[in-house]
């Protein structure tokens, strides 16, 4: 019952105009040769669900520099003046999100949640065409979940269950993605043998991730 | 003194011991340079740590661990990391003591835009709304003018970053206490006179009788 493949097998599943949801934080904790290997494979048309898109020629910022994005949802792109560029000429449509409220509506997407309420945004452009609901005296947007076809998570390791751990900050996006990705693809920086993560060590529940890309593989 | 340094400085002075903190990317991050004696604040990175410092000289730098700029970070003894969800939960539970962060404008009712100037530059929010909304004090820190044209104004019409009143304005001209009456002048910075200030402020600035000289003390 080996979840690990190639990384080129492990790809070719996302088919053109797919949503995907990618971890990292400007780079961080992105699962690097899955963007390198979606940028080989040409895709197409792709939903990106991601904090930001990096610099150009770094992480998801590669994808943008190859034309692959369709739509973006993602809370900052200052960095990427590619992005920006490719926003403002309308071939990227990109949604911006506040970060906070970008992860609750992944973890909402993955728990199974209607939406999130929060006060982030109430009175400002954000709250544009949503619903606002009054608790307890205190004003709200609702907010709805995010779900995608696949989540593309980087992890500092795995077992060949695909229970994961994470490092640091690259932590970031990629627990709660892991939960709200239809397909999850994990790309380990180190593939270790079952029983070799404790189970209170493991931070992703090996029964979310259906392929496994090692560094090595 | 430089204009960031000043501003850096005189932020420095509203951190009390053991809060939790968090600096946006910029000038702000100039603050861990200038705390007071005795003061030791954990500083919060919303890319999911608690006790970030600066990257020491000459240590090594590496990708799993960054501030929310980017760039390659350290921690103190005792840090701890988590999450994207678990670092917003911090931010928006009132569990954040202070931010400081840039500002683009701040208006007489002390509210904030520091996010997009529409048709030229979107950048866009990150975890900007998110801290202004829920941190316990905002510290705007900013130059007073934008290349001499005025940055604090009647209202704001670039869009706004959260419609919650901002606890306090740094520059390198002045500290000013938005309240409900109005923009209250705090604070001159040493050698800068009150005709200055106003003449480089759009938005009406009450002035108390005890208006200060800046606290630069470090």
């Amino acid at each position: 019952m080996s979840k690990l493949c190639s990384c080129s097998c492990a790809v070719e599943s996302i088919a053109d105009g797919s949503s995907v949801m990618i971890g990292g934080f400007m780079g961080g904790g992105s699962p690097h040769r899955l963007i390198d290997e979606l940028v080989r494979q040409g895709k197409k048309d792709l939903t990106i669900i991601a904090n930001d898109t990096a610099r150009p020629g770094i992480g998801i910022g590669k994808l943008i520099d190859a034309g692959a994005v369709k739509r973006l949802v993602a809370s900052h792109i200052g960095l990427n003046p590619e992005t920006q560029k490719r926003m403002i000429a309308n071939e990227i449509e990109v949604e911006l999100v506040p970060q906070g409220t970008l992860a609750e509506r992944i973890r909402a997407g993955g728990t199974g949640l209607g939406g999130v309420l929060t006060a982030t945004g109430v009175g400002t452009v954000v709250a544009e065409g949503k619903q606002t609901v009054e608790i307890e005296g205190e004003d709200y947007l609702v907010e709805t979940p995010l779900k995608a076809d696949f989540a593309l998570i980087h992890a500092l390791r795995s077992d060949m269950f695909g229970n994961l751990q994470y490092l640091l900050t690259s932590r970031n996006f990629n627990p709660s993605m892991a939960l709200a990705g239809e397909t999850v693809i994990a790309e380990a920086s180190e593939v270790v043998p079952v029983g070799m993560i404790p189970p209170d060590h493991v931070e992703t529940v090996g029964v979310l991730v259906d392929h496994l890309v090692s560094w090595e593989a | 003194m430089e204009a960031k340094t000043l501003i850096a400085k005189r932020v420095a002075q509203e951190m009390v011991d053991g809060d939790l903190v968090n600096l946006g990317i910029g000038l702000p991050t100039l603050v861990t340079n200038y705390l007071p004696e005795g003061v030791r604040v954990f500083f919060q990175s919303e890319n999911g740590l608690i006790g970030m410092q600066a990257l020491p000289e000459k240590a090594a730098a590496f990708e799993d661990l960054t501030d929310a700029g980017g760039t390659p970070a350290s921690f103190i003894p005792g840090a701890a990391a988590f999450d994207s969800v678990a670092s917003f939960g911090f931010i928006r539970g009132g569990h954040l003591d202070v931010t400081v962060l840039g500002g683009l404008q701040v208006d007489e009712g002390g509210q904030l835009a520091n996010w997009m100037v529409p048709g030229k530059m979107v950048p866009g929010m990150g975890g900007a709304m998110d801290l202004v909304t829920g941190a316990k004090k905002v510290i705007v820190a900013m130059t007073h003018t934008a290349k001499g044209s005025p940055k604090i104004i009647k209202k704001c019409n670039l869009p706004l970053t959260s419609v919650r009143r901002v606890d306090l304005i740094v520059t390198e001209m002045a500290v000013i206490e938005p309240s409900d009456a109005g923009l209250v002048l705090k604070e001159l910075a040493p050698g800068v006179s009150l005709d200055e200030v106003k003449a480089a402020t759009e938005a009406e600035l009450l002035v108390p009788d005890d208006l200060k000289e800046m606290a630069l003390a470090a």
